[in-house]
């Protein structure tokens, strides 16, 4: 099933002489359990298209569906509820509010959607156990490591079994080990547990961690890779020259 | 990748046959840079040769044929880890080569180019992610392996970015080619030696 599809999405902001077209009819699709990497320099719009995937934003044209179904024709009311319980997202400065704990911020979302404080609790324990921080549990962000951060933040897109994870340079703050770790994470948690995911970054050691990357060049599409053969074929390949 | 000092550094733990190690180099490479059997005799040889390692026979290296380093092998072993390798010339890299000869050739779309070469490596890094993806086969040898073919595809492209970056700088700033520039009132030569001006003045 296609998760996510961008019908020709376009986008601009201002208007007559300043109007800056940030999104040329970008057509993209992303299948369930899959990871689709979108890479490209600064302000060749890979934020603008995050945000209008995840509905915060609105296409000038196109069209936006999820799991089939347009999002255009929501009432905002319906749009509010896709976010808080279909879409997860993950910034590069992880977004988490100082004041409460790991299991706090985690938990925030499904207490947000109406979940009684203990159900919601107990799921948050629940996926920071998954992600291996359950003894971060009590911490406060300022308590823990720059890795551990995004990590309860991807704990937070991922609580209450959402189904698709927007992703926005999210290891663009940390050093290669730890951002490998945090693609290791949301890769896992496309093949495990069937999320879909859309990583936007500039760095191509982060976008080879998914199936498709798509290229994106001043606001266009303008390639993206052929699923790549199992690792197999790249040692034999070598080994037979 | 000099096998002639891999071997020695296998050798260095303990006496080894032939077969051993094969198996050890292409296990401690995490299976990257695979090795034949020739190869490896041969090495061996020349190691015996030198003075660097001996066997425990007079017969034809076979996979049964013992080897052991000597003082003077662990010398050079020792050298060798310490000589840093020779990065100091710009390698004649062919990725460099095509994109500048892109620009030059009226048919070609610079850009266009790029992204084939970008695309490309980025789908060679994605395999080579394959393999670290799977914890259960990566071992320490293999990720360190795979972790600098990684970055080396990524600074491959980093360039590829950094170069279309600065062509459309320079498209922007109205010198779209090479052949712009050297047009004959951009032509400027650096003077010559003060001999070879009165040479010249004086024939």
């Amino acid at each position: 099933m296609t998760m996510l599809e961008l019908r020709e999405v376009s986008k601009s902001y201002g208007q007559g002489s300043a109007e800056v077209q940030a999104l040329h009819e970008v057509s993209l699709s992303a299948e369930e359990g899959a990871m689709v990497a979108v890479m490209g320099p600064s302000g060749s719009g890979k934020s603008t298209l995050l945000t209008i995937a995840g509905t915060l934003e609105e296409p000038t044209s196109g069209e936006v569906l999820l799991a089939g179904q347009p999002v255009g024709k929501l009432s905002r009311k319906a749009k509010a509820r896709l976010r808080r319980r279909v879409i997860g997202y993950v910034f590069q400065d992880f977004n988490l509010l100082p004041g409460l704990t790991a299991a706090e911020n985690v938990s925030l979302p499904l207490e947000l959607d109406g979940l009684s404080s203990r159900k919601a609790r107990v799921a948050a324990l629940k996926v920071l156990d998954g992600l291996g921080l359950s003894d971060r549990a009590s911490h406060y962000p300022d308590q823990m490591s720059g890795g551990e951060r995004q990590r309860t933040a991807i704990a937070r897109a991922m609580v209450g079994g959402r189904r698709l994870l927007l992703a926005d340079e999210p290891s663009g703050a940390l050093d290669s080990v730890n951002g490998e770790a945090v693609m290791r994470l949301v890769h896992a948690a496309c093949k495990n547990a069937g999320m879909t995911a859309v990583v936007v970054t500039h760095d191509a050691q982060l976008a080879s961690w998914a199936d498709r990357v798509v290229f994106l060049r001043d606001g266009r599409v303008t390639d993206q890779t052929v699923p790549a053969p199992g690792p197999e074929s790249l040692l034999t390949t070598e080994r037979n020259q | 990748m000099s096998i002639r000092h891999a071997m020695l550094a296998l050798l260095s733990e303990g006496p080894k046959y032939g077969l051993q190690l094969r198996e050890e180099f292409e296990a401690r490479t995490g299976e990257i840079w695979p090795l034949n059997v020739g190869q490896v005799y041969t090495t061996l040889q020349r190691l015996e040769r030198d003075g660097l390692a001996e066997s425990d026979g007079s017969g034809e290296a076979g996979p049964q044929k013992g080897f052991r380093i000597t003082a003077a092998g662990e010398q050079e072993l020792a050298r060798w880890l310490r000589m840093p390798p020779d990065l100091s010339s710009p390698p004649r890299d062919e990725l460099v080569m095509k994109v500048l000869v892109a620009l030059h050739v009226p048919s070609a779309d610079v850009h266009e180019v790029i992204q084939a070469h970008r695309r490309y490596l980025v789908e060679l890094m994605q395999r080579w992610t394959r393999i670290k993806e799977d914890d259960t086969r990566s071992d320490l040898n293999m990720l360190l392996a795979v972790d600098a073919e990684l970055f080396r595809l990524d600074s491959a492209i980093r360039w590829l970015d950094a170069a279309e970056a600065r062509i459309k700088r320079a498209a922007a700033d109205g010198a779209t080619t090479w052949t712009d520039r050297a047009s004959p009132q951009n032509l400027t030569r650096a003077p010559l030696p003060r001999h070879r001006r009165e040479a010249r003045q004086r024939g």
